[in-house]
């Protein structure tokens, strides 16, 4: 009754040795493998022996591996291992230390405690027919694994006993235990705490304080964290998106809710610190004020252009402090949300970016490619085609290596990709100089009574069709992969956006706003705030029919004319592109018209329901793969950068250069509108010498060149000692890699020749 | 000190919100969810053990291709069938809930896909586990010289001691080169 191995015989490329044992039985545990390799040894010494030596027949005895010198023949001794291994069975002994190796057992440790209890209490009930002999060896060997891992959780006790009880519990959730285990660890490590409790008021007076200090700064912080996770708006709408679309939809709804959030952000601070002032303080009402009509809503003009909403409406006539208040709460509001960019956008960058990853994540690809939120069997069962897909192209890619392409091809796709480049950016450059035309028209024209919607309507129709063409453009070209495909469309729509944008921002500061009284406006800023919120509306209205018209109707003529069951698709970077335009076109026009903030809010939430329902009518899920953190970092990014930075840029221009109409608004008297914020600390140095030495500090450190140069120098040799570190680490982590190689070869050597010692001492007494 | 199923005290609620990841409405959501997988005689039991066919039920793991091994790698119960406790249940929702920790998260994950519960993942986890992935259509399944290749890809790429399998070390190691792991090992009720 020998145990014997079914070693599979895989003579193909594995050099893999230890792989047969492991896998050999499948589905029974680790434990019950050593309990009955136990069991036959102590049952049958004598015909394990004979069947090992029965077995040996084909070994070569004198090949051993073991050498006098001490050192392993590499190349031979490998191969003529794998043979003999693959020959031998192992020993019993062999199996049962190989099993119980500690980096076989991290992963289970915290379950045999509960088995060996129980398995220890009842009688074996396997269907091995084990001999009383077995019972006492088995018995020693639960045992001998009880008191291993009793001995892990009496130090698991004492480690938490020694940290404060938020602390201890922490570390408690975050271990792997099941959670009857943790509530016996629990008890254990905190049933002293009563006891001891006295010895903690012998604490001194001072570290007291400092404790208690501690211990409420975290559990605020601990406050604040849960508070913050569970802002739940719109969780059970996202989670039946996810389980229908998977990771790559939910981060263009996670995106809008981010926004959302920002824009709240933005209302508060100004409907407290700005609109609520001037509104509990309004100024006196203009007589020729017109009649509200419906209309209005839709051009912003007539009656909303004396209400809070523009500029027009603060004065410091009622309430002194309004400009100072103005120009401090938009340029806080601005820091406030630089800091926020700047912190979020670090995270995800160094969530997705590692430093020290190698060209391929397979392994890592593979482990991650399944999202479990998945839940709907369609969406399983196309997540399913699609990581085929993903990795029979990889496997093709692998085995046939780069494609030789020949030359007229590559010629011919060069001609493509190059063609393609032209018409996107030659339809980029008419576009924007149709819409310069266009306001320049506008401008010389009548001023701004009827053609008001015409520019908006140009422009919200631009932004609807040309990434239309871009995508025809990328299908033409078919690229290899479809990150890139992402990436080109995504640069297309960018160039597309900042384009317009930048012929918009020229209009306004540089045309509207130096030569005002040319164009017959008395009050500039109106009008900049005016065309904002027209644009933002028409940009919704425009989205509204695109959704209608490109998902709906897509969708049924597809259904009913050409009666095929294809949907859209939803495409993810499009939509993403258009809430990053529509958050520009907000931050630029916060300066001019203050709440309209509550209006991209009013938008969103409004987008959100319209965009949950087309996609779950009419779309289906994507078949590209889409990397949903890289995209993710991508997008924080551009909202930054491009973004953000170009409308913090144009309002600080505007704050900086800019004269401020001379008959509207809070600025009304002033050469810029940052003169006021320097009137103001002007007054307050005069009633309060603090400040008086804080502006003097700031005068002399700020706009002083040395300071800032200086300062820059600093951030330099920081930034360049964190690369070398981070360099230092990379060459230590190769080292490190190579030591466990050698490790692991060293494992090797020592079980093999342990292995021939057996068979060669086992062999030995038949002979005497 | 097992719950009845009708009800789930107070101090129990705290002292689960205390030791799992999951807040007090996921937690009265899961018991809420784990009793009506109950029939009406097994309400009155304590702590009692749902079979894996009523657990599989569940819609968020109806689909799930790796369903039987989750419920076999939560289940705390003696004859290894896959039944789950509400405190085996809590445990499968806090390892795969938001705040779950990385460390948690793939020391389950490698529970999950050690097919065959030996403490490492040799060739035959791996094969099941892109069997599992692919699923089960004849033409979505990859070929055995596809399937020999993309592992010893794996095994070239995550098995840092050449021994053949790859141990909950180097597995953590290759997850932690993944940014999308946390996102997708996840399951909300």
């Amino acid at each position: 009754m020998a145990y014997s191995v079914n070693i599979s015989q895989t003579d193909s490329d594995s050099e893999s040795d230890f792989e047969d044992m492991g896998g050999s039985k499948p589905g029974q545990g680790t434990f019950r493998f050593i309990r009955e390799s136990a069991a036959s040894t102590q049952r049958c010494p004598e015909s394990l022996q004979m069947d090992d030596f029965r077995g040996c027949t084909g070994a070569n005895r004198e090949d051993l591996p073991f050498t006098a010198s001490g050192h392993m023949r590499d190349e031979t001794l490998d191969t003529g291992q794998r043979k003999s291994l693959q020959r031998h069975h192992w020993s019993a002994a062999t199996l049962k230390v190989l099993s119980s190796m500690p980096s076989r057992t991290a992963g289970i440790n915290a379950v045999i405690p509960k088995y060996a209890r129980d398995s220890s209490q009842q009688p074996q009930t396997s269907s091995h027919d084990s001999s009383h002999h077995s019972k006492p060896i088995q018995a020693d060997f639960v045992q001998e694994q009880m008191e291993e891992t009793s001995a892990e959780e009496k130090q698991l006790v004492s480690n938490l006993r020694g940290l404060s009880v938020s602390e201890a519990m922490r570390k408690l959730r975050a271990t792997p235990l099941s959670l009857a285990d943790k509530m016996r660890v629990r008890r254990l490590a905190f049933r002293d705490v009563d006891e001891s409790s006295f010895i903690s008021r012998n604490i001194p007076c001072y570290r007291r304080l400092g404790v208690y200090i501690s211990r409420t700064w975290s559990h605020c912080l601990f406050i604040c964290l849960s508070v913050l996770i569970s802002l739940q708006l719109w969780h059970s709408p996202m989670k039946i998106l996810s389980g229908r679309f998977g990771t790559g939809v939910l981060s263009y709804f996670l995106f809008l809710r981010t926004l959302l959030l920002f824009n709240l952000f933005l209302f508060t601070i100004n409907g407290l610190f700005l609109v609520f002032p001037q509104a509990v303080n309004p100024p006196p009402r203009d007589p020729h004020s017109n009649n509200f009509t419906g209309l209005e809503l839709l051009t912003g003009t007539g009656y909303l252009s004396q209400s809070v909403m523009f500029y027009g409406f603060y004065t410091n006539t009622t309430l002194t402090t309004i400009p100072a208040a103005y120009l401090f709460t938009i340029a806080i509001a601005f820091f406030i949300i630089c800091i926020i960019l700047v912190y979020s956008m670090s995270k995800s960058f160094g969530r997705s970016v590692q430093v020290l990853k190698s060209n391929r994540n397979l392994a890592g690809n593979i482990f991650c490619i399944w999202d479990f939120k998945v839940s709907k069997n369609t969406s399983v069962r196309l997540q399913s085609e699609k990581i085929s897909t993903q990795l029979k192209e990889l496997m093709s890619e692998l085995t046939s290596g780069e494609d030789a392409k020949s030359y007229t091809l590559r010629l011919c796709r060069l001609m493509v990709h190059v063609l393609a480049w032209v018409t996107c950016l030659i339809s980029i450059v008419l576009s924007a100089m149709a819409v310069h035309y266009l306001s320049e028209a506008c401008i010389t024209q009548s001023p701004f009574k009827d053609t008001e919607l015409v520019l908006p309507a140009v422009v919200s129709a631009i932004n609807l069709l040309l990434p239309g063409l871009f995508n025809l453009c990328t299908w033409v070209e078919n690229y290899d992969s479809p990150s890139v495909c992402v990436y080109v469309s995504i640069f297309r729509n960018l160039m597309l956006k900042v384009s317009i944008i930048g012929v918009l921002c020229f209009r306004w500061l540089g045309r509207i706003a130096v030569e005002p009284v040319k164009h017959g406006l008395q009050c500039w800023e109106n009008c900049v705030g005016q065309e904002l919120y027209r644009l933002l509306l028409m940009d919704f209205v425009f989205t509204v029919l695109y959704t209608f018209l490109g998902e709906f109707l897509w969708r049924l003529f597809f259904k009913q004319v050409l009666k095929r069951n294809r949907k859209p698709v939803f495409d993810i970077a499009r939509n993403v592109l258009e809430l990053i335009y529509g958050q520009t076109l907000t931050w630029l026009g916060v300066l001019f018209a203050p709440l309209l903030p509550a209006v991209q809010i009013l938008k969103l939430f409004v987008l959100f329901y319209m965009k949950k329902s087309s996609v779950l009518l009419n779309c289906q899920a994507s078949r590209q793969p889409w990397r949903a953190s890289q995209m993710t970092t991508l997008f924080v990014f551009l909202l930054f950068l491009p973004s953000y930075l170009g409308a913090a840029v144009s309002v600080i221009y505007t704050i900086w250069t800019i004269k401020p109409s001379t008959e509207c608004g809070p600025f009304r008297n002033l050469t810029t509108m940052f003169h006021s914020g320097k009137l103001w600390v002007q007054q307050l140095e005069s009633s309060n010498t603090l400040l008086f030495w804080l502006s003097k500090a700031y005068d002399f450190l700020v706009e002083n060149p040395l300071f800032l140069f200086l300062v820059n120098g600093f951030f330099l040799i920081v930034i360049y000692v964190h690369s070398q570190v981070v360099d230092g680490q990379r060459t230590i982590v190769n080292r490190l890699q190579k030591q466990i190689e050698n490790e692991g070869k060293d494992k090797k050597f020592l079980i093999t020749n342990l292995q021939a010692l057996y068979e060669r001492s086992s062999l030995v007494p038949p002979n005497r | 000190m097992g719950t009845t199923a009708s009800q789930l005290g107070k101090d129990m609620l705290s002292e689960y919100q205390e030791l799992t990841f999951l807040t007090k409405q996921e937690i009265l959501l899961a018991h809420k969810r784990f009793t009506e997988l109950l029939t009406k005689d097994e309400k009155d039991l304590p702590n009692n053990r749902v079979p894996m066919e009523r657990i599989l039920t569940l819609p968020e793991l109806k689909s799930n291709p790796f369903r039987k091994r989750i419920c076999n790698v939560f289940s705390t119960s003696e004859y290894k069938d896959g039944g789950l406790t509400f405190e085996d249940f809590l445990d499968l929702l806090s390892a795969f809930s938001d705040s779950a920790t990385l460390e948690i998260k793939s020391h389950y994950a490698f529970r999950i896909f050690d097919f065959d519960d030996d403490g490492t993942l040799d060739c035959g986890d791996l094969e099941k586990l892109v069997n599992c992935l692919t699923g089960e259509t004849d033409d979505t399944r990859l070929t055995p010289e596809e399937m020999r290749q993309l592992i010893n890809n794996i095994l070239e790429e995550s098995d840092i001691d050449k021994d053949g399998t790859v141990n909950l070390s180097e597995f953590q190691h290759v997850i932690s080169r993944s940014p999308d792991f946390v996102s997708s090992f996840k399951i909300v009720l």
